[in-house]
């Protein structure tokens, strides 16, 4: 119970700063004093404005995406027993990336390109489903999901490299680029609100089914054994996590390594129950993605992309954990 | 008495392939029903049959009278629960919590245990002995306490049979005894019906009411453990000379079986 407190106190802590300093920097910075003016609306001018269309939006977007790729990340490292595993090891992000590059290549509206991207992200999870409960037979089901996860990856990763080299070098390429490695330089309010209800959406259903997700961390046969129809709850969680994953990947693009890493940062912290690793997850997720979008916002003269910064901070983080896994530390 | 668990006529093995058929045997409530046999002589793929886990080649399976294959998943844990070999690794999740997991059946899709299902923990793990360990991570435990940990589990789970596989595999020669007691006073004490797997005949004639023999591709029995373990039938069997004889105890008269070397 101990260490229960101490996980969830540090992080709801590491969101707080997290939130604040984000508030803090930029073109306009917000003290937090100025943020409980802004919150009881005694405060109205540029400082209100500029939190209400600029700032609040932006953190909005960064903390649903961390939340939503680290608690995704978890329940997937925790049902197929792999701490490996992160969001797109199905194949949702490689699909909603093909959508989305799809969507620039052919010139299409904003909206249109978020949507390509939602879509392709659910229909390459699907169609891996499919094909992987197709060719099942008696093998390990996990594993030929897995497989059939890998290969179709591949293959929307050709189809991504194909658009890339036919699109035009100067407009659609860079643009491509930018969403692979993922931002919220252009995230609006709308944009939020239509990506949230189905992050949200998958986000409950991870939580509601986290403690019945650790049977599937024994194992196929004691899981079933248990009396647990182990098929129909890896679809209901793979379901949850995907929608959560596509909404957030439509919104900044493939954001990667959050998904991989803040479960291990959790895990080490709060333990393997899924019961606190999910949720807790998704709070270290919102914070380290918030903290990483505000580097990105004021580090450069440009906007650094989310994805060259997370892998930047992120491998050094993962390969200080493993270390520190291999001495005989917690895992 | 009532039959628990029966098999009639099963056939097992994987896809086509058949290891081991003609079985029919009945498992009644306060019975333990020991299951012998070499490695590779399909002990495993007859349990997983048996838990529902691979589909019969032949036959049937019958969980209080009712088709095996018949039953969902959470019906088929209402009545029987499995108990595995208490392999090291995993993860390092709280004694508690794991004997908790036994409630899986009993708990609606979107449930986590409560505090009823926590007492029931509690209470199984005091039934076994081990209460102070119910705050530990299971990777810390020894052999023989993580083999109670499951048991208890299994306990929870509120079937009237158990099958426990390799309950003794890999543990000293105290745990071994110990283990052994409980399994014994599940079925005398709390009247359930109790298959279990092992390495040892002797362990079959230590506790259990009946044996089986499963070598070849057939099965010998179940009869009385007595009948069943004779030298040779654990020559053909094993491939090893043993001795089956009486030894007075300070409990009584009891039946042996040792192996026997030889020189070299």
């Amino acid at each position: 119970m101990k260490r229960g407190a101490l996980a969830w106190g540090v992080g709801v802590a590491a969101l707080v700063v997290a939130v604040l300093g984000a508030l803090a920097v930029g073109r306009f910075p917000i003290e937090p004093a100025q943020l409980w003016a802004i919150l009881t609306g005694t405060e109205t001018g540029t400082a209100s404005i500029v939190f209400w269309n600029i700032r609040a939006p932006r953190v909005g977007a960064a903390i649903l995406v961390g939340a939503s790729l680290a608690a995704a990340g978890a329940a997937f490292q925790g049902m197929f027993r792999n701490p490996l595993a992160s969001p797109d090891l199905l194949g949702v992000s490689a699909g909603a990336s093909l959508g989305a590059v799809l969507g620039i290549f052919l010139g299409l509206p904003v909206a249109a390109v978020q949507g390509l991207a939602f879509a392709g992200g659910i229909a390459a999870v699907a169609a891996v489903a499919a094909l992987s409960s197709a060719v099942r037979g008696q093998g390990d089901p996990v594993l030929v999901l897995i497989l059939a996860g890998i290969a179709l990856g591949a293959l929307m990763g050709a189809a991504i490299s194909l658009l890339k080299i036919l699109a035009d070098p100067y407009n659609q390429l860079p643009a491509i680029t930018f969403w692979l490695l993922g931002t919220l330089s252009a995230a609006t309010r709308e944009d939020i609100l239509a990506a949230a209800p189905a992050a949200l959406l998958g986000l409950v259903v991870l939580l509601l089914l986290r403690w019945r997700l650790n049977l599937l961390t024994l194992g196929e046969d004691e899981a079933r054994a248990l009396g647990v129809n182990t098929t129909a709850l890896r679809a209901f969680a793979v379901a949850g996590a995907t929608l959560a994953t596509a909404a957030v990947t439509a919104l900044a693009g493939a954001v990667g390594w959050i998904g991989l890493v803040v479960p291990h940062m959790a895990r080490m912290l709060g333990g393997p129950d899924l019961r606190r690793l999910i949720p807790l997850s998704a709070l270290l997720g919102a914070a380290f993605l918030l903290a990483v979008d505000t580097l990105a916002r004021v580090a450069g003269r440009t906007e650094l992309p989310l994805g060259i910064l997370t892998a930047v901070l992120g491998t050094p983080l993962f390969l200080w954990l493993l270390v520190r896994a291999r001495r005989g530390g917690a895992a | 008495m009532t039959t628990l668990l029966a098999a009639q006529g099963l056939s097992v093995g994987h896809g086509r392939r058949v290891v081991a058929a003609g079985i029919s045997f009945a498992l009644e409530a306060g019975q333990v029903l020991c299951l012998l046999g070499p490695n590779g002589g399909g002990k495993t793929t007859l349990l997983r049959t048996l838990l529902g886990l691979i589909p019969p080649l032949a036959g049937e399976v019958l969980l209080e009278a009712a088709p095996l294959a018949s039953l969902s998943r959470r019906e088929v844990a209402h009545r029987l629960a499995y108990v595995p070999q208490a392999a090291p690794g995993g993860f390092a999740y709280a004694a508690r919590e794991v004997v908790a997991m036994g409630r899986a059946a009993r708990l609606p899709l979107l449930a986590a245990p409560g505090a009823h299902d926590h007492a029931l923990a509690e209470a199984a793990l005091d039934r076994l002995g081990i209460s102070h360990l119910a705050d530990r991570p299971v990777t810390e435990l020894s052999g023989g306490e993580r083999q109670l940990v499951l048991i208890a589990r299994a306990l929870v789970q509120d079937a009237r049979c158990l099958v426990l596989d390799e309950p003794t595999a890999s543990l000293d020669f105290g745990n071994q005894a110990l283990v052994l007691r409980e399994v014994r006073a599940l079925a005398v004490r709390d009247g359930l019906a109790v298959l279990m797997t092992t390495h040892h005949p002797d362990h079959a004639l230590l506790v259990a009411d009946a044996a089986m023999l499963l070598h070849g591709g057939a099965m010998i029995g179940p009869m009385p453990s007595a009948e069943l373990i004779t030298p040779a039938r654990l020559r053909a069997a094993y491939g090893v000379d043993a001795v089956v004889g009486a030894l007075q105890t300070p409990q009584g008269e009891r039946l042996v079986c040792a192996p026997l070397v030889g020189p070299p």
